[in-house]
């Protein structure tokens, strides 16, 4: 390989018994390397940039005022709207459950007479504790975690959720007993 | 493992690399050292043949260009990037945009070195063009045949304080209103399309439209005073307006450089 670029004579060559590495080589990985970790550092940076350490969205914990409000055997739709969670008293426990249809996420709504939840969108019936037992829902309704705080207030935490196909149900964590 | 094996390893790999199919289809033609391939690397490849094939000698002397006009395109470039980054929390609405700004500062991740790069940048960007426009002065670059590219120069100069202008508002603090209340005003003495500018009352009797509602300034300002219209009209500007005329007027700069004999070249 002869190089014919006039004053090239002295430079070294790739091969050259003397040096493991021309300069040439040196400095292209040098730069190479500086840019692509400039890169790839920037980039991880960008993707960090997407997630911001502050929301301003609701909170996914809400009062649901005190277990008295609620009668035992009623499924209360008083969050329905604001929250999209019925709140259930059976006997000895509260549940929160869920108001997302598990079929395609339509809002069901709460038949008394019938004493089931029924979907608009494709008829998906579930029982009063959330069974599916008609139409093409796939599961049963999911229920959020609840507890009592100190001033014996009912805590409704959105963020966590409990599948009965999973044996969530029995969490403690998943009902308030009374 | 000593040196000698990891060298001759990375070869091995390097060879396998670059003979590979997919490679040669993309760079077509190798490395071999050879004036008349240097010129085909850099002319067939989409990136490389934005340089010139040959430099001068005379060229890539610091001393003589300062780098101030390729330095100013690199702060361009910065700019565009942190500024479209930004984009991604900035809304440009005025019960926004200061919460917005304060958000990014303090709320999200890199956001105040992103900011604070285009905060900067802007400012570097000025001074770097106004240098540039010295050492071209300085250095007679100006004369013929690059007479043209002078006032394209002059023409990026103008955008480049109306980037800097339109961006200063986008905070929407009383620094930046205030600024711009100041600054648009000037635009009331614009000589006929001003309202208080020369030949004012003239434009008037011959249009009946060059009042405080309609002339030079609403037209920046989307009104009497510099309000939410305003805010808005200027991030537009600022961000894809005066952008895409800079970016226009660049390409048009860069080219006659390579045509009127390369950066700093005696003709």
């Amino acid at each position: 390989m002869q190089s014919t670029i006039p004053g090239s004579e002295g430079i070294t060559k790739r091969g050259d018994e003397r040096n493991l590495w021309t300069r040439r080589e040196f400095f292209g990985f040098a730069g190479w390397g500086a840019f692509l970790s400039a890169i790839g550092l920037g980039l991880l940076g960008f993707v960090r940039f997407m997630f911001p350490r502050v929301l301003f969205e609701p909170s996914p914990i809400f009062k649901a005022g005190k277990p008295e409000d609620y009668v035992e055997g009623e499924v209360s739709e008083r969050f329905k709207e604001e929250q999209r969670v019925w709140i259930l008293r059976e006997k000895g426990k509260i549940i929160a459950i869920q108001a997302i249809c598990t079929h395609l996420g339509c809002t069901p709504r709460w038949l008394p007479l019938e004493t089931k939840f029924k979907c608009p969108c494709h008829g998906s019936g579930f029982t009063m504790e959330g069974i599916n037992f008609e139409g093409p829902a796939p599961r049963p309704l999911e229920r959020y975690a609840v507890r009592l705080d100190a001033e014996g207030e009912l805590i409704v935490d959105k963020s966590r959720k409990f599948l009965y196909e999973k044996g969530e149900w029995e969490n403690p964590e998943a009902f308030v007993v009374l | 493992m000593n040196l000698i094996q990891f060298k001759a390893q990375y070869e091995e790999l390097r060879k396998l690399i670059v003979d590979s199919y997919v490679w040669k289809s993309i760079f077509r033609h190798g490395y071999k050292d050879t004036a008349r391939n240097r010129v085909l690397m850099t002319a067939s490849n989409v990136f490389l043949h934005l340089h010139p094939s040959k430099m001068r000698r005379h060229g890539i002397k610091i001393s003589y260009t300062w780098c101030a006009g390729g330095l100013t395109f690199l702060f361009f470039l910065i700019l565009t990037v942190t500024g479209v980054i930004l984009m991604f929390y900035y809304r440009p609405v005025a019960e926004y945009a200061f919460v917005d700004m304060k958000y990014l500062q303090f709320d999200v991740p890199f956001g105040m070195v992103m900011r604070n790069m285009h905060r900067w940048g802007a400012h570097g960007m000025v001074i770097l063009v106004m240098l540039h426009m010295f050492r071209v002065f300085m250095t007679g670059s100006y004369k013929p045949p690059r007479e043209f590219n002078w006032v394209v120069g002059v023409l990026l100069l103008v955008l480049t304080f109306l980037l800097s202008f339109t961006g200063y508002l986008l905070p929407w603090d009383q620094l930046s209103i205030w600024a711009v209340t100041v600054g648009t005003n000037m635009a009331r003495a614009t000589p006929l399309l001003g309202h208080e500018g020369p030949l004012a009352e003239q434009m008037q009797q011959l249009t009946g439209v060059i009042t405080p509602r309609y002339d030079a300034r609403s037209f920046l300002t989307a009104g009497t005073i510099v309000g939410a219209p305003t805010l808005l009209r200027f991030y537009v500007l600022h961000c894809i307006f005066i952008p895409i005329a800079a970016a226009v007027l660049m390409i048009v700069h860069f080219w006659r450089v390579r045509k009127d004999g390369g950066i700093s070249g005696p003709l």
